[in-house]
């Protein structure tokens, strides 16, 4: 019955979004793109596309920063029209959607502060997506638990510190496992809310959260190795679902490089088949392969209806694009033409 | 004074006492209902379920094509097709309802012989089957426009594709319109 009713609150959006996504940039634009040889051919080539004439900094400044705002903006603009436009569970999905850009907010604003930097320019390099009204005041905190009771009770993020204060300072390690352990609780708290939604939605969604919980627990293996984290500590950090959990977990916990950690992965579907494809063993070819992974999992989910996996996949394809764009114009304003078609994924 | 009261009843040639008297008026009740009632509850379904049907579908199709038109307009008018695949499940609704009240005449109020009787259900039944799988008609034309729509947008050439599959599904409306004819061409009141 949910194929009947599904249309009823959130077709619209769906159609709309449906309709975002054949406007993203495909291996044409690209192609043009990449023959560009300044910045201004590339703003003339994006004119054509969905991003029209960009407006803001860039208009005036050519720098690449300005033209990743610029194209930013158009991804919040979109973003916002389709939170308009839903209503109940879409909603409380999409704004589960803006939680990671708010942890990482929320991160940069106070790892900022620690190098006394001042609060509005740090506002400025903030992801749109992740903005709340508390942002600004998070300067005052100096250890978590004043982090939490005087700014971040009130907001959206207040349910995923459960568990996790405590007394310490704010340092960079700390901050590093706070963000952690905020992502571990959000990952969770998404699932069990598409869980409840059910359906196709929590069928795909699953797939994608797992994949997204096995991902930071590689990342928290390989970026924790060299520092003083205990495997306890890590084991803590990893979360409580995904293909690697538990027996995944236990064999990353002490992995010490990239190469042990492709051991382990290559014992668990469907890292076993991603990573058959190649022969190269550093960090980078393991992130390589898992985005590959995750843009063939977007791209999958817009083959079935009345679901909300899209939106989410359509988020990521829309942040890889812009990954893309700003590839392609920082080797452009470097003079790095060779190197252009590495960078870029679709 | 229970069991007293259950040896004396079942003493009689019921065996389940005084139980069974209440069950067998339950059994009575559908032949007390006049057979105008039946054939004109029949012919209330046949209309409403249709047009359920039929809304249900247009307005899962109607929001899909809304969106989808907003980035590529092209796909409007073609799209409309669903629409008036969902529309035509009522008027099956609309056409078997009128030729079912088409068939119920005057007649003597009380007495009623068999043919009368006959056609009661008859149209009561052929209603619910007409009714019904307009119902489930109208709502899968309706999901496969919406899919239909959203195909368009994105490639021109699957709109055809997806449209044989509307029509197959249309096909089923037509199966309890011409069930719902079969089984009432003998219903004939008064007379």
């Amino acid at each position: 019955m949910e194929m009947a009713t599904f249309n009823l609150k959130d077709g619209y959006p769906e159609a709309i979004l449906r309709g975002y996504k054949g406007a993203l940039l495909n291996a044409a634009d690209y192609a043009l793109l990449c023959q560009c040889e300044n910045l201004d051919d590339v703003k003339m080539h994006l004119a054509s596309t969905t991003y029209g004439t960009l407006r803001g900094e860039v208009e005036s400044h050519n720098t690449t920063t300005a033209l990743i705002e610029a194209c930013t903006a158009k991804l919040v603009e979109e973003f916002e029209y389709l939170q308009c436009q839903s209503e109940g569970p879409l909603y409380e999905f999409l704004e589960m959607c803006r939680i990671p850009h708010m942890i990482d907010n929320v991160v940069l604003i106070v790892s900022g502060c620690l190098h006394n930097q001042h609060t509005p320019e740090l506002l400025e390099k903030c992801h749109p997506l992740g903005m709340f009204e508390q942002l600004a005041a998070l300067a005052v905190a100096s250890n978590m638990q004043e982090l939490y009771q005087l700014v971040l009770i009130d907001t959206p993020l207040a349910k995923y510190f459960e568990g996790s204060l405590s007394r310490e300072d704010l340092t960079e390690m700390h901050l590093e496992i706070m963000r952690n352990m905020l992502y571990k609780s959000w990952i969770e708290d998404f699932h069990g809310f598409c869980g409840r939604v059910g359906g196709t939605t929590r069928q795909v969604m699953s797939e994608f959260l797992s994949f997204e919980a096995d991902r930071r627990a590689i990342a928290i293996t390989l970026n924790s190795v060299g520092t003083d984290l205990t495997r306890e500590d890590k084991r803590g950090l990893f979360c409580g679902m995904g293909a690697l959990h538990p027996y995944g977990h236990k064999d990353l916990a002490p992995a010490e490089d990239a190469d042990q950690v492709l051991k382990v992965l290559s014992g668990y579907a469907p890292y076993n088949a991603i990573l058959s494809l190649t022969t190269a063993e550093d960090d980078q070819a393991i992130d390589d392969l898992l985005s590959n992974h995750e843009l063939d999992l977007c791209r999958g989910c817009f083959t079935q209806q009345f679901h909300y996996g899209i939106f989410w996949a359509y988020i990521k394809l829309k942040e890889q694009e812009i990954r893309n764009l700003m590839w392609i114009a920082e080797c452009i304003v470097q003079n790095m033409h060779n190197r252009i078609h590495d960078g870029v994924k679709y | 004074f229970f069991f007293i009261h259950l040896a004396l009843t079942m003493s009689s040639e019921n065996p389940f006492g005084f139980e069974f008297e209440n069950f067998q008026r339950l059994l009575d009740i559908p032949m007390d209902i006049s057979p105008y009632n039946y054939a004109a509850t029949g012919t209330g379904f046949a209309i409403a379920l249709s047009v359920v049907g039929a809304a249900w579908g247009i307005f899962i199709t109607g929001a899909s094509l809304l969106g989808g038109a907003v980035k590529e307009p092209r796909i409007r008018t073609k799209n409309l097709i669903s629409v008036i695949f969902c529309e035509a499940v009522a008027i099956y609704g609309i056409i078997l309802s009128i030729i079912f009240s088409g068939k119920m005449e005057d007649g003597d109020g009380t007495n009623f012989t068999d043919t009368d009787w006959y056609s009661g259900f008859a149209l009561f039944n052929g209603g619910l089957t007409v009714g019904g799988c307009n119902l489930v008609c109208g709502i899968c034309v309706g999901i496969v426009g919406a899919a239909c729509a959203l195909a368009d947008a994105q490639r021109p050439e699957l709109f055809v594709k997806i449209l044989v599959v509307e029509i197959f599904g249309s096909a089923l409306g037509l199966f309890g319109v011409i069930i719902g004819i079969v089984m009432t061409t003998q219903a004939k009141f008064g007379g």
